[in-house]
Order: C-alpha cells, then sequence, then structure tokens
C-alpha cells in the first residue's frame, strides 16, 4: 500500500524533504504554512495511534524487564533481560512456538488452497451464485468461541457426531477416537475448525481480487488458444497476486495470535498450547505481569517481523 | 396472558396435590412426575415440583404464586443499625439464576440497616475473576469494598483482605472447620465460607443390584472391579457403556481429582502446611498410576480431555455405572429437564457417597473444598458496613436460604441436618460426613500467590501420566518443580 507522493502532495515524503533541504531559502511562506496546517491535521491522529498503540507497547516493554506481580504488595525490582531468558528456556514455551508455526503453515496452506478455489468457483457465472457467496460466509460469522464449542460436542468420544458417522454410518473406523485426547488428533482437529472457519475470508478476499481482473484479456488469451490451465497460471495467479498476499497477511497474522480456539475447543490443553495461550497463563493465570508481558514482546516482535517481510515481498511485487 | 397464569397456577395446584401423595408415601417421586406428566402439566412445572413445592414457588415467583424469591429468608435483626446511608459495592456471583436472590438479600440487608448495596456481577472463570480483583486492588480502589473469592484464593488476596475473625465469632455458629482452616492466612480470617462445594462418588443403585453388589465401593480398588464387572456386562446391550468418568482433562478440575487420590491413599496433599513439597512418596506414585491404569479400560480414552461436563453428559444418559463430580450433578440426574420435561433415565437409580479410600497405612476417604467465601476490601471507605453486609450474607438464616432456594451447600454444620433443607435436598443427609470427615483442600493457603502455576505443575504432569507418562519420573520431576516453584516465598 505505497503512497504516491504525487497524490498527497501535503504529505511531507522523503523526496520532498530533500527538496526543502536544498532549497530552503528559497522557500515561500506559503508553502511553510501549507506544511503545518498538514501536520495540524494529521496530529490529532498521530496522538491517538501514539496513545492506544504506542503507550501500552511501552509499558509492556517496560514491564517487561521487572519482577512485575499482579496484585503484589512489594515493590517492583528490576530484572534486566531475565524474563526473556527464562522464557526462551522454558520448554514449554519452545513446543507452544513450534506447534504455532507448524499450526500457521499448516492451517494458512489449506486455507490459501481451498480459499482458491471458492473463490474461482464463485466468481464464475451459474445459478443460485449470490445465495451460495452468502451461504459461504456462515462459518465466518459465526464467533470462534461458539463454533469451538460446537465443534467439541461434535468430535465428543463418546457422544459426539463424528464417531457416530465414521463408526456407525460409514463403517469407515472400528472404534470410536478420541479426539481432542491425542496430542497429533487434537491438533488436527483445531487446523481443521480453524480452516472450516476461514476459509470463507480468504475466499472473500481473492474474489474481491479475482472481480477486478477484466474480462478482456481472457477473451484474448482465449482467441490466442490458451487452455484453462494456462489461464490460470498465467494470467489468473499474477493479477490476483496483490490481493492475495494482503490476504496471507492477515491470515498469517491471526493464525500465529490465534487464542480463542484452543483456549475453547481443547481448554488449553499442553497439547494444543500456542504462544497466545501461553502468554495469557503467564500473565493472566499466574498473575506474572513482568514475566507474561515479556512473552507478550516476544510474540510481538515474531508477528511484526513477519510483517516486515511481507510488506517487502508486497513492494518488491509493485516495483 | 391471565389465562396463562391461571392455567398454570391450576397446574400447581395438580402437582401439590401429587406431591401431597409423595410425601405421604403413596407414590414414589418418579410416579408423581409420570402422573403429573401424563394429566398434561407442562415441563415448567414438572421441574419446578421435582425439588419441592417450597423451591417450586420461589423460582419463578409472581404475585400470583403469593410467594418471592427469597422469602425463605427472614429480614435480619441482629445488624447495626447505625450506619443508615453508607454506600457499599460488592462483586458478587456471575449473571444466572443466583442474581434474583442476591438482589433479594441486598433489599433485606438496607430495609434492615438502611446500608445501599450496588451489586456487581463478576465474570464466570474464576482466574478471570481474581485478575479483575487484583488490578483494583493493586491500585487500592475503594471502589469495591465486598468481593466473593473462592476457596483457592485466600493466599493470593489475603494481602488486601481485613481480618474478619470478630464477625465470624458474632454468627453464633459453628462453621466447617476446614474451610475457616483453609481460609486463614497468618492468622488472619481473609473471608468468611459463604457456600461450599465437594466432590462426591455418583453411583447407579439399579446396576450395582444387577451385578449383586451390596453397597457402593468403599476403596479404589473396589471401585475398579465392579466397574469393570458392570462395564463388561452393560457392554453386551451398550457398546458405549463406560464403568468410571472423572475430569482428566488438564484444568483445575483435574488437581481437585488427583488430589482426592493421592490423599485418598495416604499420599499427602502435595504441600503441607509448611509449605514443605510432600508429593514425590511411593503412594502418591502407586495411586496416579493406578488411576492412568483407568484410562481405556473403566474410563474411556477421552476422560484425559472431560471436565465436569464430558462426564456428566455421559453419566446423565445412563452410560456410566460411577462418576466423581460435584453436587450439582444431583438434582440434575434426578429432575425433569427444565426445557423438554423428559426425566432422566437415571432419576431414583442413582445415589451419592463419599469417594473410595485407598489401600494400605494412611489411607483415608477424600473430598476437595470447591466454594466461595465473603471478603472485606482493606481499602473500603465503609469497612464497617461491609462487614455487616459479609456477616449478613454468610449468616446461618441466608446459607439456610441458599440451601432451599438454589440448592447451595451451606458451610454451617447444623444445617445439614435441618428440617427444611433437608425436605429441598434430600441426600444432604450423607453430606455432612463428607465434609467432617473427607474434606481436603488444595494447598493454596501454603503456596498462597504461587497457587496457580502449583496447581498447573500438578494438573499438566498428573494429565501427561494419564496418557502414558511414567509415574513415578513424573511424580519426582513434578515434586522438583514446585520446589524450585515455591523457593520463591
Amino acid at each position: 500500500m505505497s503512497v504516491q507522493p504525487e497524490a498527497l502532495p501535503l504529505a511531507p515524503s522523503p523526496s520532498r524533504r530533500r527538496r526543502q533541504g536544498r532549497f530552503a531559502a528559497s522557500e515561500s511562506a506559503y508553502e511553510r504554512r501549507r506544511e503545518r496546517f498538514a501536520w495540524m491535521l494529521v496530529a490529532p491522529s498521530v496522538l491517538i495511534v501514539a496513545l492506544v498503540a504506542f503507550y501500552p507497547l511501552y509499558e509492556t516493554f517496560r514491564l517487561s524487564l521487572t519482577n512485575a506481580r499482579l496484585g503484589s504488595t512489594n515493590t517492583v525490582g528490576y530484572l534486566g533481560l531475565q524474563n526473556y531468558r527464562t522464557i526462551l528456556s522454558d520448554s514449554d514455551f519452545i513446543d507452544a512456538l513450534r506447534r504455532t508455526v507448524f499450526f500457521t503453515i499448516s492451517s494458512v496452506g489449506i486455507e490459501l488452497v481451498a480459499g482458491m478455489i471458492i473463490a474461482l468457483v464463485i466468481n464464475s457465472n451459474f445459478r443460485g451464485r449470490t445465495a451460495m457467496r452468502t451461504s459461504m460466509l456462515v462459518p465466518w460469522a459465526i464467533p470462534t468461541v461458539v463454533s469451538a464449542l460446537m465443534w467439541q460436542w461434535m468430535f465428543h468420544d463418546i457422544f459426539g457426531i463424528i464417531n457416530d458417522v465414521l463408526v456407525n454410518k460409514l463403517h469407515i473406523i472400528d472404534e470410536k477416537i478420541a479426539w481432542l485426547a491425542g496430542s497429533n488428533t487434537a491438533f488436527a482437529a483445531m487446523v481443521a475448525v480453524d480452516v472450516w472457519k476461514t476459509t470463507p475470508f480468504m475466499a472473500l478476499l481473492l474474489l474481491a481480487g479475482l472481480q477486478i481482473i477484466p474480462t478482456d484479456v481472457y477473451e484474448a488469451s482465449t482467441v490466442d488458444g490458451a487452455s484453462r490451465a494456462q489461464q490460470f497460471w498465467q494470467i489468473t495467479l499474477p493479477l490476483v497476486r496483490p490481493a492475495l498476499l494482503v490476504a496471507l497477511i492477515f491470515r498469517t497474522m491471526d493464525a500465529f495470535r490465534i487464542f480463542d480456539l484452543p483456549y475453547v475447543l481443547t481448554g488449553a490443553s499442553p497439547q494444543t498450547q500456542t504462544v497466545a495461550v501461553y502468554a495469557r497463563d503467564v500473565l493472566v493465570g499466574f498473575q506474572r505481569l513482568g514475566r507474561g508481558s515479556a512473552a507478550a514482546v516476544i510474540i510481538f516482535l515474531l508477528i511484526a517481523f513477519m510483517v516486515f517481510l511481507y510488506t517487502r515481498l508486497l513492494n518488491f511485487e509493485e516495483e | 396472558m391471565q389465562n396463562e397464569i391461571q392455567k398454570r397456577d391450576n397446574e400447581r395446584i395438580k402437582m401439590a396435590r401429587l406431591f401431597g401423595k409423595m410425601s405421604r408415601g403413596e407414590i414414589t417421586r418418579r410416579e408423581m412426575l409420570q402422573q403429573g406428566a401424563a394429566a398434561g402439566i407442562g415441563a415448567a412445572t414438572l421441574a419446578l415440583f421435582a425439588n419441592g413445592p417450597r423451591r417450586a414457588w420461589a423460582q419463578d415467583a409472581t404475585p400470583a404464586a403469593g410467594v418471592e424469591v427469597g422469602s425463605t429468608v427472614p429480614v435480619p435483626t441482629d445488624l447495626r443499625t447505625d450506619l443508615t446511608g453508607q454506600e457499599i459495592t460488592a462483586i458478587l456471583g456471575n449473571d444466572g439464576p443466583g442474581v434474583p436472590f442476591e438482589e433479594a438479600m441486598i433489599a433485606k440487608f438496607s430495609e434492615a440497616t438502611g446500608i445501599v448495596v450496588e451489586r456487581i456481577s463478576g465474570p464466570t472463570a474464576t482466574d478471570e475473576r481474581l485478575t479483575q480483583y487484583l488490578q483494583s486492588f493493586s491500585a487500592e480502589s475503594a471502589d469495591i469494598d465486598v468481593v466473593m473469592i473462592d476457596v483457592i484464593d485466600a493466599g493470593v488476596v489475603a494481602a488486601h483482605a481485613i481480618d474478619l475473625t470478630d464477625v465470624l465469632a458474632s454468627q453464633g455458629v459453628e462453621y466447617i472447620e476446614r474451610i475457616v482452616q483453609n481460609n486463614t492466612v497468618d492468622g488472619k480470617l481473609v473471608g468468611i465460607p459463604w457456600y461450599t462445594d465437594a466432590g462426591l462418588l455418583y453411583y447407579r443403585t439399579d446396576l450395582l443390584e444387577k451385578y449383586g453388589f451390596e453397597a457402593p465401593p468403599a476403596t479404589w480398588d473396589e471401585l475398579q472391579s465392579m466397574a469393570q464387572t458392570i462395564q463388561e456386562g452393560e457392554r453386551a446391550t451398550t457398546p458405549d457403556f463406560q464403568g468410571f468418568v472423572f475430569q482428566g482433562a488438564s484444568y483445575e478440575g483435574l488437581t481437585c481429582n488427583a488430589l482426592e487420590w493421592v490423599a485418598s491413599n495416604g499420599g499427602g496433599e502435595i504441600v503441607d502446611a509448611d509449605g514443605t513439597v510432600t508429593l514425590n512418596n511411593e503412594k502418591a506414585v502407586a495411586i496416579l498410576g493406578q488411576a492412568a491404569g483407568w484410562v481405556n479400560t473403566i474410563s474411556p480414552e477421552g476422560v484425559t480431555t472431560y471436565k465436569e461436563e464430558d462426564g456428566r453428559g455421559v453419566w446423565q444418559v445412563g452410560n456410566a455405572a460411577f462418576m466423581r463430580n460435584w453436587p450439582y450433578a444431583y438434582s440434575l440426574g434426578q429432575n425433569p429437564d427444565a426445557a423438554t420435561g423428559e426425566v432422566p433415565v437415571i432419576a431414583d437409580k442413582f445415589d451419592v457417597v463419599v469417594l473410595p479410600a485407598g489401600t494400605g497405612e494412611g489411607a483415608r476417604n477424600a473430598d476437595t473444598l470447591g466454594g466461595w467465601q465473603m471478603m472485606v476490601s482493606t481499602y473500603s471507605e465503609a469497612q464497617d458496613a461491609a462487614k455487616e453486609f459479609a456477616k449478613f450474607m454468610t449468616s446461618p438464616a441466608v446459607q439456610k436460604g441458599y440451601a432451599i432456594e438454589l440448592s447451595l451447600l451451606p458451610t454451617i454444620p447444623d444445617l445439614y441436618s435441618d428440617a427444611d433443607v433437608l425436605a429441598a435436598n434430600p441426600f444432604y443427609e450423607r453430606l455432612l460426613d463428607v465434609f467432617q470427615n473427607g474434606a481436603v483442600a488444595r494447598p493454596s493457603t501454603p503456596s498462597s500467590v504461587l497457587y496457580p502455576e502449583l496447581s498447573s505443575i500438578f494438573y499438566q504432569g498428573v494429565n501427561g501420566i494419564l496418557t502414558g507418562a511414567d509415574a513415578a519420573s513424573t511424580v519426582e520431576e513434578m515434586a522438583a518443580d514446585m520446589e524450585t516453584l515455591l523457593s520463591e516465598l
């Protein structure tokens, strides 16, 4: 989402500042006034961002260097980086981190493929397309806590519908499986529920990308004798790429921060603990403000790094 | 609308007649409900009467019924009247059926003392509730005067509580000793016991009889073999039948279950009163190993993910011989479903008893305590008024009302032999023994602010043992982790 300097003449862009430096003496009072006015206009939003984003971030970082406890009457002591060392040497955190990365890759990967297929289907012309587009969004519209509870009952080993269908109706397996008990099946169940829930979101973003591709490109390629597969790989995919990257940024960040799904679906069991659940346990469950803040800062840095990579990729694409 | 009220009152009168028959011993409780259903009486009315008419009228009281919520509690006369006009704020139960009763109690309190009470609902999850309190206490806020605290919170909030020893003494009755002890930190009574909870063994009377067992199991070994026999027999007709269900998921509930196993086998209570970790002993290892053997034999494989409601789901439809649960499951298993009017298949086919003991030296009955206490904040600017409110809410009269109208367990032993309480909850008769002889408290008082972490080491370790980790080495690791943690105190 880079901003074209010409499009917004009021914004003090780097190139403009360079120019000011060189021709500062000849700059007119009118221009200076315009610039001051521009800063006045953006000041409220800068202030609000500073208040609601940077101040809490600063506080979290400050707390992460201390041994602060919630509700403690002791004086708070400065620990330096001790909290970070404790967390990074905690096998629970390392396991949670590994699990979260694996969860992010597998769920976002599946969602991307499934979302693309759905987007292609509902982008084509067929009867009932509007109904399809609307109904597709139902899983996305259900709050995660509600859908996690719903799936929890469906995965129940004794009276869950999934075991019932697999054992009694389809006879695929002989014995009922305790899905949420085993660490592999519990993790797979978590990925499955996340895919079920967020594929519509992915599909919607991709659909928006598909709709801005002009139809004459396809017509021209048909005239040139391109096959459907060639059209997809050579026209659709390159043109939908910016929308796809934006969708991936959103989904990767969301998946990496996932909290509500494991917290409700498996009651935050050790087999499905993610980094956000870990941070919540330390911060709220154990009332360790300092160490919990350090965990939060680590998560923040990891996500910031991912966003940095993605935006570099996006800028590269645009150039 | 008028017709509906009339219809409902007619139903209630019919039900009251049937209830009379039942109380005279002419019909059983089950027959009362069946005959009522046959006479076309609505599910709501049936559900109301299942626990006795007094509770029935009280639950959705309207002027037409003539009885209001909280009417079982008289306006108090033993409270100070010189604090008129003072205002206090109390954080009480989360939104639910208890709220109208709490409001009724507040109205009576204000009527008697002239103190104005603002009631705020707290969060449902107990750790979130505690966090909210601690945030307010950290700010030394005078906004909150009285709060209800969980039985495991006493150590954590002690620094912010005023001593209520004199208030407890002024009640003039005995409270369950084990809970008072639990709530006492360095000689200070942090909270007055309000209502309580304890682990119980639910068992199917019909199945025990069918397989020739004369009494419920007294030891875990007996439970194991009985569950095995019943499960094998019942699976011929019910493939999903389970011998024993409990709370095995990795959460606070497993700490409660596993503490019962360990304590009942003479393996101590994890941490003793001095804060020394006692967990690493042969008896603890033995019983935890035994419990791991239940998974996939007498208990379903999924029991390691079960919380209270998962196990009750299996139990309530008649698919389990034994269940470890809190007292709330009793009335749910006995009464018709409030929405559908369906009588549970297990109604009148089950009973409760103190949990089994282990074997060998030091074996005993052990039931983990739950429940809530009333605490007064040290930052309150109206401490006298707040104390009066805590005194009233935990008084014998209010506890009796709670027991009759909401089936909450009193913390005053005398109430377990009270005729009105027993009429509403016949099974309470057997609970006093549980509280006096079996109750164990989680080690929250010696571990103080570190209890949540201590408990998570324990439940995660035990969950690991249940899902296949070696009991002896896991117990050793848990004990070492606990020692490291407690060295911070």
